[in-house]
């Protein structure tokens, strides 16, 4: 196949995933705007989205103010932003037209569709009357466009390409939102040298970004024990916030059967195989898929990914909260950037004549 | 003025007999359900993206991704009885055959010219001949592999109505996918009607490309790697190369992904160099190759004309096809028919005036206001003048320019092109249309019984082109 091809397929999966993500992280911070809070908690919480996708500056510089009105305004429409929803579906919608050949047509129309959708809603106001709806549908365009690829897509070198590209960015997601989450907390346990994230992780041809902060609803527990005295509801609220917006709160409970603990929810976040968003999951994908397309030139690329999908198959969490667990994530997103970038050299970036 | 010709009503206003099922169809039809067909082939179209860039176009560019615009459909086909399809399709083929034989005989031994049947200073003068291909052997000797031939039917004074070729389009005639894309609309939105009728089918028309493209690939190769070669997503016809690559199951390439080693083709793939054999090209001769034609283009692949003189890869068309479709060699084909087949020429010719002449550059200038008059290198409609159709202000400015550098232009008597019933604005009325058959040369020559119908959505408008606010409708030729 084209390796143009090849970039463009990547590049749409991508975005798609993109997209969700940030609807998945507005959604939550729109749902826990819903609870009673404060109105620092409430500002702290769309600051932390902002501070995943690192466009803090950026927001800074065209917002005066930071409300849930400003801050949704930004990452739904705002064409300025490339992490926002639009720029996501368009340039999701733009790479499936620039190889909507190499597509079923029903894998075409779906993104397209997704696109003048989208239109439509943003003139009707849509993301303004009813957010999250509007964000549950973002979501389960995602899930549409995945399906219908896995659900029609001839299981050839055009499918693995956009498996990589799924993958590659939804481990990235999930690895940002983490550690934004963990940081926010400012627990010993967790953050390692505290204080030291310094969100500067460059990555080549995307802004990656993740999900989340927030709180939900649901259930209290409450009967637990739990580390550094923290108040037990804001503990509740806000990790089973961080489990929702990556649709794990009902696989936690399933998995652990118990309260939520941060450990477990890094656990399960990072070294759950059957846990589909969790980074190991995503690793294990990535190779599968990207062992199936492999050249002459691609040992290497392989091999890195290998090597992580193994550490993440035989670590443990004990041993990555040892190390601190944001020095652990800064050091995992740069293997995936390093990924990121050998693929594109292996495979996207044209051959040399 | 003449009377005009209807396709679907004859001078009294009865129904013509091969629009009588559709028209007894359409009676049935409450008019609230046209209306709600109209509006759902508009959101499937949108949906499906079958769109065309337009050049210039300005609607609001950021939010938009760009200017993508529909090209107006129209539900009510255009309807070619069995008999006129037969004659048709026996003319179109004669005279590609022709056009094909007449191409290969001024890059080789220019018998036509010798013959003095054609000038040659206006060939061999002619822009569009391209001396780099003379004494080269093309497989097969095709040049115009892919031929679009633009037929008119114009009003006789009896009321009856007679073909006549308007234009040959013998580069990279576009429009295909609409042909096979309204087929498909069609039936999508009026199953019952094919029940009802016998349509005859154009969707095997990808099969036939294929196959022809095949044919014609260099001869040492027994499994040709045949591909399509865009100039890009922003080119307005896209959807169209994207579409027929899709069809045939071949790879669409711009020009960054080929390159050229010792006089090869290959393509940059996920798995390194593969060999190209055949390119169905769908860019201009001009861009193809900036070590050859125009040095800034970024469209082509350099040395790809080298490589296609050493045989080693089939361009479909050919280059320099433009020679032969020139609007200052229209004139001639008829002769050409005659000289190289030995055969009276089935379709008729536009009577033109060709301005280099000085006395049919008189005649012109003294007929202005009834005339078309065209560049002879112009296209899409655009730089010509309508003289029924003019103001006095545009009359006087082309007789200028005419003046000025008359070989710029031929003419022609304005043809009352038939109409056909259209939805307008206003409900059901005639309108201008023109039809355009696709002729594939390869070992042998092939059609599909189908073409593109094009209709002037403005009222007593002659201008059919897309560029320029015309539709498309579904062509149906009835089989016996």
């Amino acid at each position: 196949m084209l390796s143009r091809t090849a970039d463009h397929l990547f590049w749409m999966a991508r975005y798609m995933e993109r997209a969700e993500n940030t609807a998945r992280m507005l959604d939550v911070n729109y749902q826990m705007s819903l609870l009673p809070q404060s109105e620092q908690a409430a500002e702290r919480g769309w600051r932390g989205l902002l501070g995943i996708n690192e466009i803090s500056g950026d927001f800074a510089k065209r917002h005066t103010r930071l409300t849930a009105q400003s801050v949704i305004d930004y990452m739904v429409d705002d064409a300025s932003n490339g992490s926002s929803i639009r720029s996501c579906l368009m340039a999701a919608r733009e790479n499936a037209r620039a190889v909507r050949g190499t597509l079923t047509t029903e894998v075409w129309e779906t993104q397209n569709q997704t696109w003048l959708e989208f239109q439509r809603m943003v003139g009707d106001g849509a993301f303004q009357n009813s957010p999250g709806e509007s964000f549950e549908w973002v979501k389960f365009r995602s899930h549409l466009s995945r399906g219908v690829t896995v659900g029609t897509m001839l299981q050839d070198e055009a499918f693995h390409f956009l498996r990589i590209g799924s993958f590659l960015e939804r481990a990235d997601n999930t690895a940002r939102l983490l550690d934004v989450k963990f940081h926010s907390v400012e627990h010993d346990a967790f953050a390692g040298a505290p204080g030291s994230r310094n969100g500067s992780q460059s990555q080549s041809q995307s802004q990656g970004q993740g999900q989340g902060q927030g709180e939900g609803e649901g259930e209290g527990e409450g009967d637990n024990p739990h580390p550094a005295g923290k108040d037990i509801e804001f503990d509740f609220y806000h990790w089973s916030a961080v489990l929702r917006s990556v649709s794990a709160f009902e696989v936690y409970r399933k998995v652990y059967r118990n309260v939520i603990r941060p450990e477990r929810v890094a656990e399960l976040l990072i070294l759950r195989p059957d846990m589909p968003r969790s980074l190991a999951a995503c690793m294990h994908e990535l190779v599968a898929n990207l062992k199936r397309v492999a050249n002459e030139q691609s040992k290497e690329t392989l091999r890195l990914a290998g090597r992580l999908d193994a550490d993440l198959q035989y670590g443990r969490i004990d041993e990555i909260l040892a190390t601190g667990l944001h020095a652990y994530l800064t050091q995992f997103l740069e293997r995936v950037n390093a990924l990121g970038a050998g693929i594109s050299r292996d495979f996207l970036v044209p051959m040399d004549s | 003025m003449r009377p005009g010709f209807d396709e679907m009503h004859d001078g009294a206003g009865a129904v013509r007999e091969h629009y009588g099922g559709y028209d007894r169809w359409l009676q049935e039809q409450p008019p609230q359900t046209m209306q709600r067909r109209r509006e759902e082939a508009e959101v499937i179209f949108r949906r499906v993206g079958i769109t065309f860039a337009v050049y210039g176009g300005k609607d609001d560019p950021g939010r938009n991704g760009g200017t993508e615009r529909l090209i107006p459909f129209d539900l009510i086909p255009r309807v070619i009885p069995a008999h006129e399809w037969r004659e048709l399709e026996r003319g179109l083929r004669q005279r590609v055959t022709a056009l094909n034989r007449f191409l290969h005989d001024v890059y080789h031994g220019q018998e036509i010219l010798k013959a003095g049947v054609v000038p040659a200073e206006q060939v061999l003068g002619n822009a569009q001949y391209r001396p780099e291909m003379q004494g080269i052997d093309v497989a097969g000797s095709v040049y115009s592999h892919i031929a679009g031939i633009d037929i008119v039917r114009a009003a006789n004074a009896d009321g009856s109505g007679s073909y006549y070729v308007l234009e040959d389009n013998l580069r990279v005639p576009s429009g295909v996918s609409y042909m096979l894309e309204n087929r498909k609309m069609m039936m999508r939105l009026f199953p019952e009607l094919f029940s009802r009728h016998r349509v005859a089918p154009v969707a095997h028309y990808p099969d036939l490309l294929l196959e022809t493209l095949r044919s014609v690939a260099p001869a040492s190769v027994s499994d040709p790697s045949v591909v399509v070669l865009t100039p890009g997503m922003h080119n307005s016809a896209y959807f169209e190369h994207a579409f027929l690559a899709q069809q045939m199951g071949i790879e669409l390439v711009e020009g960054q992904d080929l390159f050229v080693r010792d006089d090869f083709v290959y393509m940059r793939t996920t798995q390194g160099p593969k060999r190209v054999d055949v390119v169905y090209r769908r860019i201009d001769d001009d861009f193809l190759d900036p070590l050859a034609f125009r040095a800034d283009s970024t469209l082509g692949c350099a040395g790809l004309l080298a490589a296609y003189r050493a045989g080693n890869v089939t361009l479909a068309n050919a280059i320099g096809t433009g020679v032969a479709d020139d609007k200052s060699i229209y004139p001639f084909v008829p002769k050409m028919i005659e000289f190289y087949l030995g055969e009276r020429p089935i379709l008729h010719n536009v009577p033109t005036w060709v301005c280099r002449d000085a006395d049919d550059l008189e005649h012109v200038l003294a007929n202005l206001g009834e005339l078309v008059v065209k560049e002879v290198h112009g296209a899409g409609g655009y730089g010509m003048l309508v003289g029924p159709a003019a103001t006095a202000a545009e009359i006087e400015a082309f007789r200028a320019a005419l003046k000025a550098d008359p070989k710029r232009y031929i003419a022609q008597p304005t043809l009352a092109l038939s109409t056909c019933p259209t939805f307008v604005e206003s409900g059901i009325a005639p309108r201008h249309i023109d039809l355009r058959p696709f002729v594939l040369s390869g070992k042998t020559v092939q059609m599909v019984p189908g073409a593109l119908t094009r209709v002037a959505l403005q009222e007593g408008s002659l201008v059919v082109n897309s560029s320029q606010g015309g539709g498309t409708k579904d062509t149906w030729v009835l089989e016996d």
